[in-house]
């Protein structure tokens, strides 16, 4: 019987050996589904709409957000001063750009804590099983178990204010779900014949973690990352809300709406549009983290 | 002297009972998955186990890895005794023995290359300096038959067939004497099962290995395999040289089994047509019968059958089979 | 005499991110009454995507299936869902590779019979039930009235596909489809089941289509095999002309390919992979693994001709020799 085709002499017949570089042609693919979620552009724009004023908030504000009586106290919007002024007649706009700064800071800060922290629990928690496990999960249902901004206020006054501090207390209320969603995918890879072959082939258990079963997780992990951006955010909004965030005169959204209370009536700006400005960056970040883990989640779960 | 000796191996799996059984005296109950399995492997010898899913060949193979522990029995791999060594102290005996999953799909890491796959095991052992480790990369992937340019792929990119070389390379690259192939082709469609099983042939002659080939198929086991060993619930009912087993089993389930497969046909008769195809079902591996394992679907049942358990013996030169009717006397 | 189901020019098209894609490419084939035939391929040959097809099983969008499929005379993808699902069960039957996913667990396997019959037969519980017992036991079951009782779970492998079967073929159905029945089963109870299907034909008269990719099997229980490459058929014949002379190389590389338990040596492979539906090859859709491969077969694609008494093969080469 004659000697089999060379089985890698028929470059057409591979089903898919035809990508020249493993990344580029997948990531077309995933911007296209990405790209066809309109609420996830929007999202992505928004996301993007708030590092550009963060990063660029002196090019972009108009007036210095501390300097007061820049204009008349408690002004409307006008065409000088496009959101208007607050109480101490320090320009809005100028405000709100720079208490994006803020905002994305602590956001991101925040997450960044909680997810590497939390992805370490997991993955020890996951991966070892046994008691170890169990007490790292307690301790996990433990925290879970306080609502987050109860737990910021209690961290707040042990610590002290400052945006540091403010991004420490928030950060470890998100570490539990990170540990949970590690934890969950974890259990499910570490019986793939993948990892017993690592086993096998005399691999030690750490090693075994971070090349085989951390870069096999990850897809949840920044899926959960972007959803709880957001959440931060807010966490954070609220804080200040209640006079436990950056001290004044720091622009910062919560304590922007906090100090507009007195003036609902007669100069309504002074709190909606900090509001508002919040509702699209949290909307808009929710939005974005969907379309994410639409777009990524069945292309990473190969 | 054999590679590889393996003595009176058992696994049994305990059951997960309900909190009662567990705190009331009396037995446990356990999965006799393996029960005091015991065979040799000579060096470059390819040794076909073949059973049907439950006889615990798949487990036996990952037992002689050690993948998982044994409840009792010996394992002597090139002289040691494995069972004796801590499970810490297993990374020299990991050089020497590997495995070929079934798998192509899943026995990779999907987010490595096919390079860094199969360098991992080389960088472990030390076994090359980072400037040798493409080269040695490049060779094992040329020994499987594949292409350097390989090497910076992604396994979702590459087809079954060429995923389970990999999965050989990776193996090979250790420079094992032994390969556990636990149904290495059974995942793969039948024009690549016959490429790979050739692959397995040739590095076999050209590298001296033995092999413990794991299979349902029989006709797979003919094509690779030395000798066979056949498992039926947990123990070997048959070992012997390929050509001999095929040609006169001895065994009632080994001559069930050959009776049962669909080799191609004339077109006039059908072995599904014929009376004696096997009847009944699998007894549970947990409450084993007494007497012989085989005993209530055997056609030549006698009353010893029922009483006592075979042993393996020699019925003829090279010929074992544990089964009352070759009981002398 | 009329054969009970007729496929013409069958194509099954999915709608793709890359287009749309034909899985199935152009089939048509033929079964007689009480006739076995097997339809033979490896996996992405589209067997499968044939079966469901017959039965409008498919999804339509993405997918979109044309064609003709007469069962007794009627054109079934003409048919709208509620005519498609009386003929589903009842004339038609359909069994699938793991009899425990089609099997509600949550139900005594004895209901689910009546339900099955029930849905198409007119006759009262009681009845029903009688003859589901009689049905269980004519599929080998034994203790058929106790055993009808127990909950799939209850069963194993090898009886949850007697089950299946008997589900089958409780309302007397002339066309049996069964798509790789026996691949998860282990050989000794894989022939039981073989056999049973095949006793079962002969005492009904049932037509049986066995889709499969192991020719072994076909082999032994198939009266004509139609082999399947890339979407297409290539091969047709009754089974002793093609076991003894294959005419298509695919069909010939294929047994080749098998490990017989007579043989040593080295086993005949075919280099390569078979074409994902985005890279099908021009011309012949084979040529690029085939060793007897011309000019011309890159070029121009072979129709379906004959080759012999009982046997038709598309490849250029048929009829020449």
């Amino acid at each position: 019987m004659a000697r089999p085709l060379d089985v890698e002499a028929l470059p057409a017949q591979a089903p898919r050996a035809t990508a020249a570089t493993p990344g580029a042609s997948t990531a077309r693919r995933w911007w296209r589904r990405f790209a066809r979620n309109r609420g996830a552009v929007f999202g992505l724009a928004v996301f993007l709409a708030i590092i550009l004023m963060a990063v660029f908030a002196g090019l972009l504000a108009p007036y210095d957000p501390l300097i007061q009586g820049v204009g008349p106290a408690n002004a409307a919007p006008t065409w000088t001063h496009w959101a208007g002024t607050d109480s101490f007649g320090r320009d809005m706009l100028s405000r709100i750009i720079y208490g994006a700064r803020i905002a994305l800071v602590v956001g991101i800060g925040a997450v960044l804590l909680a997810m590497v922290v939390g992805v370490a629990l997991g993955l020890v928690a996951g991966y070892y099983g046994g008691w170890v496990d169990v007490v790292i999960m307690r301790v996990m249902d433990g925290l879970f178990a306080f609502p987050i901004i109860i737990l910021a206020i209690a961290m707040m006054a042990v610590m002290g204010f400052g945006v540091k501090n403010v991004i420490i207390a928030v950060g470890v209320g998100f570490v539990a779900p990170f540990a949970r969603v590690t934890r969950a995918d974890v259990l499910a890879v570490k019986e793939e014949p993948y990892i017993e072959a690592a086993r096998l082939a005399g691999v030690p258990g750490p090693a075994i973690i971070a090349r085989h079963v951390l870069p096999n997780v990850l897809a949840p992990i920044i899926v959960q990352a972007a959803l709880r951006v957001s959440g931060a955010i807010i966490t954070e909004s609220g804080l200040s809300f209640l006079g436990l965030g950056p001290p004044p005169p720091t622009p910062v959204w919560g304590s922007m709406i906090a100090e507009g209370r007195n003036f609902i009536v007669m100069a309504p700006h002074i709190s909606t549009i900090p509001g508002i400005a919040l509702m699209v960056t949290v909307v808009g970040l929710n939005l974005l983290g969907d379309g994410l883990r639409d777009a990524l989640d069945p292309r990473l779960r190969r | 002297m054999p590679l590889l000796a393996v003595e009176d191996l058992v696994k049994h799996f305990p059951l997960r009972e309900g909190l009662l059984t567990r705190v009331l005296p009396g037995r446990r109950r356990v999965v006799r998955a393996v029960d005091g399995v015991s065979f040799t492997i000579e060096p470059g010898e390819t040794l076909g186990l073949v059973g049907e899913s439950g006889c615990g060949k798949t487990t036996t193979g990952r037992l002689v890895l050690r993948a998982i522990e044994p409840t009792r029995g010996r394992i002597v791999f090139d002289g040691e005794d494995i069972t004796a060594r801590p499970p810490g102290q297993l990374l020299p005996f990991r050089r020497k023995a590997q495995i070929v999953f079934q798998d192509p799909y899943t026995s990779l890491n999907p987010r490595m290359t096919i390079g860094r796959i199969v360098a991992e095991p080389i960088r472990v052992h030390r076994l090359a300096t980072r400037r040798e480790l493409p080269d040695r990369v490049r060779a094992l992937l040329d020994m499987v038959g594949l292409q350097p340019e390989h090497a910076g792929r992604y396994p979702h990119e590459l087809s079954g067939g060429q995923r389970q070389r990999v999965g050989i390379a990776r193996a090979l690259a250790v420079g094992p004497r032994l390969i556990v192939g636990d149904e290495a082709v059974s995942a793969l469609d039948v024009s690549v099962r016959a490429q790979i099983l050739n692959l397995f042939v040739e590095l076999r002659e050209s590298l001296g290995l033995a092999y413990l080939f794991v299979s349902h198929d029989l006709g797979v086991i003919r094509f690779v395999s030395h000798r066979v060993a056949v498992m039926y619930l947990g123990t070997l009912v048959e070992v012997a040289p390929t050509s001999a087993l095929f040609k006169q089993p001895l065994h009632p389930y080994t001559q069930a089994l050959m009776a049962a497969i669909p080799i191609i046909g004339d077109g006039r008769t059908s072995i599904f047509d014929q009376p004696r195809l096997l009847e009944g079902e699998l007894p549970s591996p947990i409450d084993l019968p007494r007497g012989c394992r085989f005993a209530s679907r055997c056609p030549h049942r006698f009353a010893r059958c029922d009483d006592a358990e075979p042993p393996l013996r020699e019925a003829a030169p090279g010929h074992a089979v544990a089964c009352h009717l070759y009981e002398g006397g | 005499m009329d054969p009970v189901l007729e496929v013409r020019d069958l194509v099954v098209e999915f709608t793709t991110e890359d287009g749309p894609l034909r899985a199935v490419d152009g089939v048509s084939f033929s079964i007689g009454r009480g006739e076995i035939v097997g339809l033979v391929g490896e996996s992405g040959a589209g067997k499968t995507l044939t079966s469901e097809a017959l039965l409008g099983l498919i999804r339509c969008p993405p997918g979109r299936v044309s064609g003709e499929v007469r069962f007794r005379g009627r054109n079934l993808l003409a048919l709208e869902e509620p005519a498609l699902a009386r003929i589903r069960g009842k004339e038609i039957a359909m069994i699938f590779q793991n009899p425990g996913a089609s099997l509600n667990p949550v139900f005594r396997v004895g209901d689910q019979l009546v339900e099955a019959m029930a849905l198409h037969l007119g006759d009262g519980r009681g009845v029903l039930r009688r003859r589901a017992a009689q049905i269980l036991t004519r599929v080998g079951i034994p203790s058929a009235a106790t055993r009808a009782r127990d909950y799939p779970h209850q069963f194993s492998g090898g009886m949850a596909q007697r089950v299946m079967i008997g589900m089958g073929v409780a309302c007397a159905p002339g066309l049996l489809i069964a798509d790789e029945p026996t691949t998860a089963l282990d050989v000794t109870i894989q022939a039981q089941v073989l056999s049973l299907i095949r006793r079962l034909a002969r005492e009904m008269g049932m037509a049986v289509l066995l889709v499969s990719h192991d020719l072994g099997i076909v082999s032994q229980m198939c009266h004509r095999v139609i082999v399947m490459y890339a979407g297409r058929i290539v091969e047709e014949a009754a089974i002793a002309t093609v076991f003894r002379a294959p005419a298509h190389p695919y069909t010939r590389a294929l047994i080749a390919c098998l490990p017989g338990l007579d043989d040593g040596g080295r086993l005949g492979a075919i280099g390569g992979v078979m074409p994902g539906l985005k890279a099908v090859p021009r011309g012949c859709r084979f040529h690029p693994r085939c060793n007897l491969a011309e000019p011309r077969c890159a070029v121009e694609e072979p129709v379906l001709r004959p080759a012999g008494a009982d046997q038709i093969a598309a490849c250029h080469l048929v009829g020449t020799e």
